[in-house]
């Protein structure tokens, strides 16, 4: 039996997967269809290397690429209540959860986080589209209520990645709340007088965009990511007619008025950096990579104004002096 | 009545029985008739009384949404006096689907909000059916920046479908001139109290409800999206609402269970419309109550109180 069990099986378990394995390599962009090798994708951050089309990218892929050497810690979010409608649709509400939790491998549609981008501490929010569309519920208000009061005890910018479908209807009115309860947080973050910075990704719908995905003091935006209230399907139904090429898309938006900028994701890391740096009164980022805050080498540290994990304001105070 | 709902047929032939009945004996003066029409009306009146003993969620939303519920032009003349209307975002337009301007509210200098819906062709179509654009919004941001630099209450009364989808509203920044709305409404340094009459369409009705205090008639809805929305969604479906009325859990009753609605304002039997001028005078006198318990507070207290209160919003869930 053991010889079976330890080794046989194995050995057949191994020549069956290994097939399955090439197909997993290759990833085919959703715009042009190009093949491209994994690896390659991912260290361009899931951005198309051959026509810059942006797909999707989980909070946690884009922490490690935003944060200092991959490094951040996790800001824990108050647990809501779970179904609090007992909801049910074709499957339960429950179930729903599960299977979502199953598949991304997350425990909810945002994930927050504080750490350095480029020896600047920040805390930063994501919201997982993969997750039941990113879509706004209890956790997903607790968690940005979290980040605000992350930001504001220790003196630190917000910088919040949006994607979502819009409110999570099974958690019916109680989603909807949760715009009043993150515009709340918002302004925390205000009355403190610390930067929020909304990184609208594609795409941002919904009450997420009328609420705290359209309150940033800088609202920058992904290339081509759609963001509205309601959706292109909904007005085409309203109204009738066909809606213009790009309707609100990020760049329609931006000409509308209704965004600062849009940039893309290889280059958001480096813009976050400037922006927190100068709406913080901190001296300019130093260029380049930079190793991981624990890697620093005391030699080295100074120069790159490092932050004093005793006093977190002391940074910008520092600087203005 | 010339309006009834589908749940209402059996009803509307009971009374158009007795109806019919009356008007022969009014071209018959030696028809005697009283005793059976008297008759018919007890049948009508029971049966009312058991259509509305319990209503489903999905007839509470049609109820909510009937044509000649009474609507927040209603309630102003009402309510209030020396109402003086105030027009326009200073950006872009006037949107007439919300109303608003300066009033007296028992005597009391107030701002007044709401969204009107219409009450014939002409007027539903010049309101947009109380679908508010970006310029309703941010009208009602520059009336409430108003009545907090003069220390004025503001007073909302919520009936909307909904934001309006329409290609004009996107390109001028629904979204955002909702997110202000909301925002303004928790920076406010005075009390706001908010009533949803009918409809509490999703950002539409947040943009204006997120007040000290919220009462509800007993037939409004307020909820994330339409149960016609929310079955074509999760069901695929449309015709689901019924289900997905259920589900959303958007009645008055369980609204205030789950904290959102401070009160439930009783409605006359057969809903607001069958007597409009008893519904009105109880949605006064909520106005009038939840005002008072505000009254003497500071600024600062106001605003707070308002913060609390949402961050706490879901804590309890439906149990409590």
């Amino acid at each position: 039996m053991n010889w079976i069990t330890n080794y046989v099986r194995p050995r057949i378990n191994s020549i069956f997967s290994r097939r399955e394995v090439p197909e997993n390599l290759w990833s085919k962009c959703d715009e042009c269809g190009t093949m491209l090798f994994h690896r390659e994708l991912s260290n361009n951050l899931n951005v198309c290397t051959s026509c810059g089309h942006h797909m999707a990218i989980t909070p946690r892929d884009r922490f490690r690429a935003l944060f200092d050497g991959g490094l951040f810690s996790e800001v824990s979010v108050p647990e809501p209540l779970a179904d609090p409608l007992q909801f049910r649709d074709q499957k339960k509400y429950p179930d729903r959860m599960k299977a979502a939790q199953k598949q991304t491998g997350e425990k909810e549609a945002m994930l927050v986080a504080s750490g350095e981008i480029g020896r600047t501490p920040i805390v930063a929010a994501a919201q997982d589209f993969s997750f039941m569309g990113g879509s706004m519920g209890m956790y997903v208000g607790n968690a940005i209520i979290a980040a605000a009061e992350e930001a504001v005890k220790l003196k630190l910018p917000l910088i919040l990645f949006s994607a979502a479908g819009g409110a999570r209807m099974q958690e019916g009115i109680l989603s909807l709340m949760q715009m009043p309860r993150t515009t709340v947080a918002v302004q925390m973050l205000k009355e403190a007088g610390l930067p929020y910075i909304v990184v609208l990704t594609h795409p941002t719908t919904g009450g997420v965009t009328a609420s705290y995905a359209m309150l940033g003091d800088v609202q920058i935006a992904e290339p081509n990511a759609l963001i509205c209230f309601a959706g292109p399907r909904v007005i085409e139904q309203t109204i009738r007619e066909k809606l213009p090429e790009g309707f609100q898309r990020a760049e329609y938006l931006l000409d509308h008025g209704m965004l600062d900028r849009v940039t893309p994701r290889t280059q958001m890391r480096e813009e976050l950096i400037t922006i927190t740096r100068m709406l913080m009164g901190l001296t300019p980022a130093i260029k380049g990579d930079l190793p991981a805050p624990g890697e620093l080498s005391g030699d080295t540290a100074d120069e790159a104004q490092t932050p004093t994990s005793d006093a977190p304001g002391n940074s910008g105070d520092a600087s203005r002096g | 009545m010339t309006n009834y709902l589908d749940f209402e047929k059996p009803l509307a032939e009971i009374e158009g029985k007795a109806e019919e009945l009356r008007a022969m004996a009014r071209q018959n003066e030696e028809m005697d008739i009283e005793d059976e029409a008297r008759a018919l009306d007890r049948k009508a009146h029971a049966l009312l009384q058991d259509l509305y003993k319990s209503l489903t969620p999905w007839r509470k939303c049609q109820v909510a949404r009937h044509p000649e519920r009474p609507h927040c032009r209603d309630y102003i003349e009402a309510l209030f006096s020396e109402y003086t209307p105030l027009a326009g975002d200073r950006n872009f337009a006037d949107d007439h689907a919300v109303m608003g301007g300066l009033a007296r509210f028992d005597d009391q200098p107030v701002m007044v909000i709401g969204h009107e819906k219409g009450n014939d062709t002409k007027s539903r179509i010049e309101r947009n059916f109380g679908m508010a654009r970006p310029e309703g919004y941010r009208k009602a941001v520059r009336l409430m920046d108003m009545a907090d630099r003069f220390g004025l209450p503001v007073v909302t009364l919520v009936d909307t479908p909904g934001a309006y989808p329409g290609k004009g509203a996107e390109e001028r920044g629904q979204s955002e001139a909702i997110a202000r709305a909301t925002e303004k409404c928790l920076a406010l340094r005075v009390p706001l109290v908010s009533v949803i009459i009918g409809e509490g369409g999703s950002g539409g009705a947040v943009a204006f409800a997120t007040a000290n205090r919220v009462a509800m008639l007993e037939h409004s809805v307020y909820s994330v999206i339409s149960p016609e929305g929310c079955a074509s969604i999760l069901w695929k479906d449309a015709e689901k609402m019924r289900e997905a009325a259920e589900a959303l859990r958007l009645t008055a009753q369980d609204l205030h269970k789950l904290g959102v609605a401070d009160r439930v304002i009783p409605e006359p039997l057969g809903g607001a419309h069958r007597d409009t001028t008893a519904t009105i005078t109880a949605v006064g006198e909520a106005i009038g109550a939840m005002l008072a318990e505000m009254s003497g507070l500071s600024a600062k207290k106001l605003l707070s109180d308002r913060r609390r209160k949402y961050l706490d919003i879901g804590s309890k869930g439906l149990a409590a």
